[in-house]
């Protein structure tokens, strides 16, 4: 029997085991170091903030591993030796295969700041990150201030998270304005807005310069690069971006860039071996992606996809229409489709934003051909299915407009902005777009 | 803010220590005038009791309640033991005619019940007496601390939104010491009030002037539950109201069961007895509604001439056509947490507790059989009483009607629904009775499963596990099992709260009513994926 070994039990590991599993009787064991049952790594921030146990977090009860006939392995992957098929535990122990999936995920990023090592500097992204902060920032007592350094999505809720437990935050930014790499202006003021309300002491444009240490090297403070200010605080969150996890591969003959080279298939240069996840890198990115994702989603969709192949079903990973979502403190964001920050040449844009300053929606569209192209909803549900029908048939913005009511995924009887948000279209554009009213058959039709 | 808050929870347990400290206050007897009246009232043909009872209670000691109802147990037990003997005594002679004769003189009745008619006109002290200020001290200050300690959340719990920080980091909510005491004072409670009402009966006297202005009547028991009950969900709907007002859903929703469980459950039944009309909850379906087919409602209904009439062709019309046709177009929801009064705790008093809830597969093979095991129950014991009712036969296959009734009434309607399905909400979450137990929404439920247009939508491919939704699904349904998959979430036991849906950070679920076609959606690769692929897949 076939044996196929998993290196990780993230979410592309996972669903990767899964589907050869539903597909095939072949052996299937999965390892890691870092815990021993899949968690959902996006809800670590609940178990901190007690709105989760971490059991909460595991998706599958404990026997659906053995039921399954998955196997799994704690234990750390030192080296791979692909000649004779065999890993090499740090624990001495090896284990040999037939088929290997890499799916390491991500490492927090560290970019060489003096004390980045120091007790009570951490990122949050591996279980072992939240039982630290368990332990440096339990209460505000024990952590007088969280300095958390790095503006993206774990930034933000590893901010949120502190906040939960009235532990003062600052929460230091590179860039002029929150994720403005991702986020158009609108919408990226409207986050700053969010988290400065919150309480938390946003700092735009500033760098950290060093982490200071006090006699036993815990933490002491941080000093700012602009002002050379000088923050007390008992913990530092490193939030800045995360890189593939794939340092147990230098010397193993496996294609590396920034994460595991992989083509189309996910195969990477040797026979055999395979990345999924965060740690893969396409030669080229897909259509407009980066060739290193490091989303839920597609982690998800690549461990669908090899599945396939690995069931002699040779399939290539071709994701489709983009689509993403997180949540800023208390506002929910979802995007279909591409919004960039910068509006490229041949885009036009339509920004809405409800007066409370909570809710707006982003539309791109083609100058020329008025073809829909993304979306960015803050503070609105969108529907998934309808955005993605929308793209697949290549419908214009006006089409998605006159039939926005279709697409609104809020709870019933929650007040619905379309009339507001079309009349301002009209306005802008000297159209005369007319609102249709919201049709089960439309929304259900597959087609 | 965090000061009034403290406050609060002071006067609260001052009130709460205060109503439990009532129920050893004041001293209990009767002048021989009065149980002289009470017994013309009670029309016993038992020649001993009259005796029995003057011992027991006309009386200058002062009894507290405790020794008052030992008394007044041990004077009817004494009747009834007299009788008995003579059964016996007879028996032996086989003298059929003596021993036949004696059993009209025995008296029928629980003893703590018993015991309490007479003890709600013999007391003294300051529930019957000082009524309105016990009820400030009592219910009075539990209801101003409850809403201090609440209503500063509208700050303290931040911008609105979801805020469930700190849910298994306290003591009241994550099972920890204080839920277990939450857990003892409500299962004592329960206890008390089906099994031992005699000894709560300071607590009646504090709400017969309420009583007596809606119905004309002191209060029993029951009316101070229902009293309770209408309290206690006022307060934590105010807490609702805060917790989720950003919410439209669930504003409307709370709005909706309290506004059921005072008007239809607690008022409209009180007032209809003060017009001499059947107690009777309109909203209270059969089979929740058990004891609807028993001989003595029914023949009570007839009785009632044509307004009766109306209420038995209403109580059928109500389960055989309104709640099934209601439950195709909305789902259970609009009975189960939009109407239903057990529903109105839950969704209230309940909330807090709603994430204790197990989601383990076992626990939902468990809910299966024990549900469904109540629905056959309760049928077969209606049959059995429609039976009886017909056809005048007290048993039905050697087996008496009555006994059914009474060990379902005892089993089911008292210990099932009350003191677990209420008392276990801080250990097992607050649907117990509703998961575990209701027949009606087992009934419902096949209905929404098989025949209905409601589910809660999965947004195509934007679940990430996270695991909030099942977390605090109060039904113990494995939401995210459905949601990673794509799949929409159609299951028999949803109540539709919603709250699914509102603590999903990544607006990944939406209750709605739908065509039925597509509405269950099996899927193996999530939307966003190669299009080849998921057709590939899913159709197979």
């Amino acid at each position: 029997m076939e044996h196929i070994v998993i290196i990780g039990n993230g979410i592309s590991g996972v669903t990767a085991a899964r589907h050869i599993r539903k597909l095939s009787d072949k052996k299937i064991t999965i390892i890691s170091s870092e815990t021993e049952y899949f968690f959902s790594r996006t809800a670590l921030m609940y178990v901190y903030m007690g709105h989760m146990t971490f059991e909460h977090t595991q998706p599958y009860e404990n026997w659906f591993w053995k039921k399954n006939r998955i196997e799994l392995k704690k234990a750390f992957v030192k080296t791979v030796e692909t000649e004779n098929k065999t890993l090499h535990f740090a624990d001495g122990d090896s284990l040999t295969y037939d088929k290997l999936i890499i799916a390491t995920g991500s490492k927090p990023n560290k970019f060489g700041w003096p004390g980045q090592d120091l007790d009570g500097v951490m990122g949050m992204y591996h279980k072992q990150d939240l039982e630290n902060l368990e332990k440096y920032a339990p209460n505000n007592k024990v952590c007088k201030r969280a300095v958390i350094v790095g503006g993206g999505l774990i930034g933000i809720e590893m901010a949120e998270m502190l906040h939960s437990r009235h532990i003062p935050v600052t929460f230091l930014v590179r860039e002029n304005s929150f994720w403005n790499g991702v986020l158009p202006e609108g919408e990226s003021n409207m986050i700053n807005r969010e988290i400065l309300s919150s309480g938390i002491d946003l700092r735009l444009s500033t760098n950290l310069k060093e982490i200071v240490a006090d006699e036993n090297g815990n933490v002491k403070s941080v000093i700012i690069d602009e002002t050379g200010e000088e923050l007390p605080c008992n913990v530092v969150g490193l939030t800045a971006g995360v890189a593939p996890n794939i340092d147990f591969l230098r010397d193993s003959g496996i294609e590396i860039g920034r994460g595991v080279k992989v083509n189309r298939y996910l195969e990477t240069n040797v026979e055999d071996v395979y990345a999924i996840g965060d740690c893969a890198e396409q030669h080229e990115g897909i259509d407009q992606r980066r060739p290193i994702e490091a989303v839920w989603y597609t982690g998800r969709m690549m461990g669908e996809t090899l599945a396939q192949t690995i069931c002699d079903n040779k399939t290539q990973y071709k994701p489709g229409h983009w689509f993403n979502s997180a949540k800023f403190i208390d506002i929910e964001y979802q995007t279909y489709g591409w919004v960039w920050a910068q509006a490229k040449d041949h885009e036009s844009r339509f920004y809405w934003e409800h007066e409370d300053g909570k809710k707006c929606i982003h539309i791109n569209y083609d100058k020329t051909t008025r073809e829909f192209i993304g979306i960015n909803n803050f503070g609105i549900r969108m529907r998934h299915e309808f955005f993605d029908k929308v793209l697949n048939e290549k419908r214009t913005v006006d089409y998605v407009l006159e039939h926005l009511a279709d697409a609104n995924f809020d709870p019933e009887f929650y007040k619905l902005h379309e009339k507001e948000i079309v009349a301002k279209f009209n306005q802008e554009n000297n159209t005369n777009i007319q609102l249709k009213k919201k049709s089960w058959k439309r929304i259900f039709s597959k087609a | 803010m965090k000061a009034i808050k403290q406050t609060g929870l002071v006067l609260f347990l001052l009130g709460l220590a205060i109503f439990i400290g009532t129920i050893f206050t004041g001293s209990f007897s009767l002048k021989q005038a009065e149980l002289d009246t009470f017994l013309k009232e009670q029309n016993y043909k038992s020649e001993v009791i009259g005796e029995a009872l003057q011992k027991a209670v006309v009386t200058t000691n002062d009894l507290n309640i405790f020794q008052f109802s030992n008394a007044v147990r041990n004077a009817y037990a004494a009747s009834n033991n007299h009788y008995d003997n003579l059964i016996k005594k007879y028996d032996a002679e086989k003298n059929w005619d003596e021993k036949g004769k004696q059993f009209q003189y025995k008296i029928s009745g629980k003893p703590h019940s018993l015991s309490f008619s007479l003890a709600k006109s013999a007391g003294k002290g300051p529930a019957p007496d000082s009524t309105g200020l016990m009820w400030f001290l009592t219910f009075g200050l539990a209801i101003i601390g409850a809403l201090m300690y609440i209503v500063p959340d509208v700050i303290l719990l931040g911008k609105p939104g979801i805020k469930n920080n700190g849910v298994f980091l306290n003591a009241a909510t994550n099972r920890g010491w204080i839920g277990w005491f939450a857990f003892i004072f409500l299962v004592t409670f329960y206890i008390l009030l089906y099994f031992f009402p005699d000894y709560i009966v300071n607590w009646v006297y504090l709400v017969d002037p309420i009583s007596k202005s809606i119905s004309g009547n002191p209060a029993s028991q029951w009316f101070l539950y229902g009293f309770l009950y209408c309290t206690v969900m006022s307060v934590m709907a105010v807490r609702m109201y805060i917790k989720y007002r950003h919410n439209k859903y669930q504003i409307l929703r709370t709005t909706s069961v309290l506004f059921f469980q005072i008007v239809f459950a607690f008022l409209i039944p009180e007032i209809l007895v003060r017009f001499e009309k059947p107690w009777y909850d309109f909203k209270n379906a059969f089979p929740l509604d058990y004891d609807f087919f028993f001989k003595w409602n029914l023949e009570e209904l007839l009785a009632s001439g044509a307004f009766g009439l109306f209420i038995l062709v209403w109580g059928v019309v109500l389960t055989i056509i309104v709640v099934p046709v209601m439950v195709y177009f909305f789902g259970k929801r609009w009975y189960c947490s939009w109407v239903c009064g057990c529903g109105g705790l839950a969704e209230t008093l309940g909330d807090p507790y709603r994430q204790l809830s197990s989601k383990t597969l076992l626990s939902w093979r468990v809910e299966r059989i024990i549900i469904h095991s109540v629905l056959i129950f309760v049928l077969v014991m209606t049959g059995f009483a429609l039976y009886t009712f017909f056809s005048g036969e007290g048993q039905v296959l050697g087996i008496k009607t009555q006994t059914i009734q009474d060990i379902y009434g005892f089993l089911i309607g008292s210990i099932f629904a009350g003191v677990i399905g209420t008392g276990f909400y801080p250990i097992f979450g607050n649907r117990v009775w509703c998961r575990f137990g209701c027949p009606l929404a087992a009934y419902l439920g096949f209905v929404q499963r098989f025949k209905s247009r409601f589910r809660i939508t999965t947004n195509g491919g934007q679940c990430i596990s996270c695991g909030n939704c099942s977390t605090y699904c109060e039904q113990g349904i494995d939401v995210r099992a459905y949601a990673q998959k794509g799949e929409n979430i159609v299951r028999s036991s949803c109540v539709g709260c919603g709250v699914c849906s509102a603590v999903c950070p990544r607006g990944v679920l939406k209750l709605e009513n739908g065509p039925e076609e597509g509405r269950i959606n099996p899927t193996d690769v999530l939307l966003g994926n190669d299009v080849d692929l998921m057709d590939l897949v899913n159709k197979k």
